[in-house]
């Protein structure tokens, strides 16, 4: 049975003075239970949009957005959600911040205390345990944003470009521990990224997404085995396809 | 190494040793300029009689230098707790609500204009010659800093830090001032603070001297009395004094205020 279910859903932008941008045209989508989703597309075709609606953060024009066949009403820790930019509190300490969400829900100190210990160590920052967001590099403070997330048990892990500004090498280390990580909890996770590469690598399946206005182009089932090796031949075959996808979306229109 | 070390001896001496001397040449020129060139107490009093009226403020018979710490001091406490707690609820307020911005915003852009000392006529007819017509001055001056920068900080929020606080179940408003735009702003309301009890110093001793307070003891009351009996000596101690507390009370501030956020900041302030 899925966890997520979407239809019909459409969404636009209304701005004074400016015609309305359809971020959003005739979504259906149904992601399964521990599935890995990717969304891959160009710049600007909705992808933030559609992760922000499953958050709750945006309101869809028209359609239905379901969690667990209950209809998404506004921002829930049943969603979890880790931002493209750095997002952690920096007046916190990193154990305060994974703490945060079981502090929101009245969780006593020294339980939460526990709880996100655990999650500290699924990251593997056990040593930054009292240390500040601005005393970490950039990687670190995504893993302890994923961390956060978790701590809340959440139902769907929804991921913005999370390692969008991060160099190559950290990026490669952040997916490999990502994939350690999904396994570890059994999470559903909706990735976002414009990078073709890093959703082949990561997902179960990929949903391509195409531009103004922003549709589903095509959702490819990924079958590779994991772990994934980029330089095996079907990898790149893959990539090479569903990037001569994206040019075939963009130049369409 | 030994020379790398004698090296930095060198310069912790020359820190120390050069603004010392350059104090001590102030002072002896100011001595020297006092007694054989101007020759006029009244004009310049010397560094030595200064001293001297310093010693009989303190401890003389007649002196009331303590007393009027103690009472100034008090003056600013009331209008600097004042303006604390009208401030920073307000600027909240205005930060965190549409309607309060919209409601107050020109109120406030109407009173902050006003040079607080000329609510000392108000000040003395609302509260009469007490403590809190001095402390109703401190207030009016030190009000708006606090209350533009809580305004600030709430603005300046980013957005992300909201949104992660509501999917992290911080849904109620409450609960975002409280947990997240708060602490956010922190560092801009410390700031507003700073300012605002270099303003509430600067405005009580105008508050003093025109009259506002129980018109016997303050820093400002008794500089001015001074004035009037033409003991400029003394009206120098009482300079002195208050620009000295004034150094301190910032000092303690930064110390025990700044230094936290500065932690988390990583920078300073
Ligand atoms: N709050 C908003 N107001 C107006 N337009 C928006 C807003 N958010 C996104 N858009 C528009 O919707 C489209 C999709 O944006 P987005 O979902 O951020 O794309 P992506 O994440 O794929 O780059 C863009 O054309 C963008 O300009
Ligand atoms: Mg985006």
């Amino acid at each position: 049975m899925s966890i997520v279910s979407v239809a019909h859903l459409n969404k636009v932008f209304e701005r004074e003075g400016q015609p309305p941008t359809v971020a959003l045209a005739d979504i259906n989508l149904e992601i399964d239970e521990k599935e890995f989703i990717c969304l891959v597309g160009p710049s600007g075709c909705g992808k933030t949009t559609l992760l922000r609606i499953l958050a709750g953060l945006e309101k869809p024009t028209s359609g239905d957005v379901r969690l667990d066949d209950m209809p998404i009403a506004g921002p829930d820790p049943q969603r979890g959600m880790v931002f493209q930019e750095y997002s952690l509190f920096p007046w916190k300490s990193v154990i305060e911040n994974i703490a945060f969400g079981l502090e929101m829900k009245g969780v006593s100190k020294q339980e939460r205390r526990q709880v996100a210990e655990e999650y500290l160590d699924i990251v593997n920052l056990e040593q930054f345990r009292d240390a500040y967001p601005h005393e970490l590099s950039g990687g670190m403070r995504q893993r302890v944003a994923i961390a956060r997330a978790l701590a809340n048990n959440p139902r769907v892990l929804l991921m913005d470009e999370p390692f969008g500004a991060l160099d190559a090498q950290t990026r490669n280390v952040m997916q490999k521990e990502l994939l350690e990580i999904w396994e570890e909890t059994k999470k559903t996770i909706v990735f976002v990224t414009h990078s073709v590469d890093e959703a082949v690598y990561l997902a179960d399946r990929i949903v391509v997404l195409s531009p103004r206005p922003g549709k589903i182009e095509e959702v490819i089932n990924v079958d590779l085995a994991r772990p994934r090796d980029r330089t095996e031949p079907m990898f790149a075959e893959l990539r090479k396809y569903i990037l001569r996808r994206m040019e075939e979306g963009a130049s369409v229109r | 190494m030994t020379a790398d070390m004698d090296n930095k001896k060198k310069n912790q001496l020359r820190r120390i040793l050069i603004p010392v001397a350059s104090v001590l040449a102030v002072i002896l020129l100011w001595q020297a300029i006092a007694v054989y060139i101007i020759d006029n107490p009244f004009t310049l009093p010397s560094f030595t009689q200064v001293l001297d009226a310093f010693y009989r403020n303190l401890f003389g018979p007649r002196g009331t230098l303590t007393k009027d710490v103690v009472i100034s001091l008090y003056h600013f406490a009331i209008g600097l707790s004042a303006a604390l707690c009208i401030g920073i609820p307000a600027g909240i307020a205005m930060g965190w609500f549409r309607t309060a911005d919209q409601a107050l915003n020109p109120l406030v852009e109407i009173l902050r204009p006003i040079p607080p000392l000329a609510w000392i006529p108000f000040a003395i007819i609302w509260f009469g010659l007490t403590h809190a017509s001095a402390g109703f001055i401190i207030f009016i001056g030190a009000v708006f800093p606090i209350l533009v920068n809580t305004y600030t900080g709430f603005r300046n929020v980013p957005n992300v830090f909201i949104e992660a606080g509501k999917v992290l179940g911080c849904t109620s408003s409450l609960g975002q001032i409280k947990n997240i735009a708060f602490p956010s702003a922190i560092p801009e309301i410390t700031a507003g603070i700073r300012i605002s009890m270099g303003v509430g110093w600067m405005c009580l001793v105008g508050a003093e001297i025109f009259g506002a307070g129980t018109g016997r003891f303050g820093l400002g009351k008794n500089l001015w009395t001074y004035y009037n009996l033409h003991q400029m000596d003394s009206v120098v101690v009482y300079m002195l004094v208050l620009g000295f507390i004034g150094i301190v009370l910032d000092i303690i501030f930064r110390h025990y205020v700044t230094k936290q956020t500065v932690r988390w900041q990583g920078q300073e302030m």
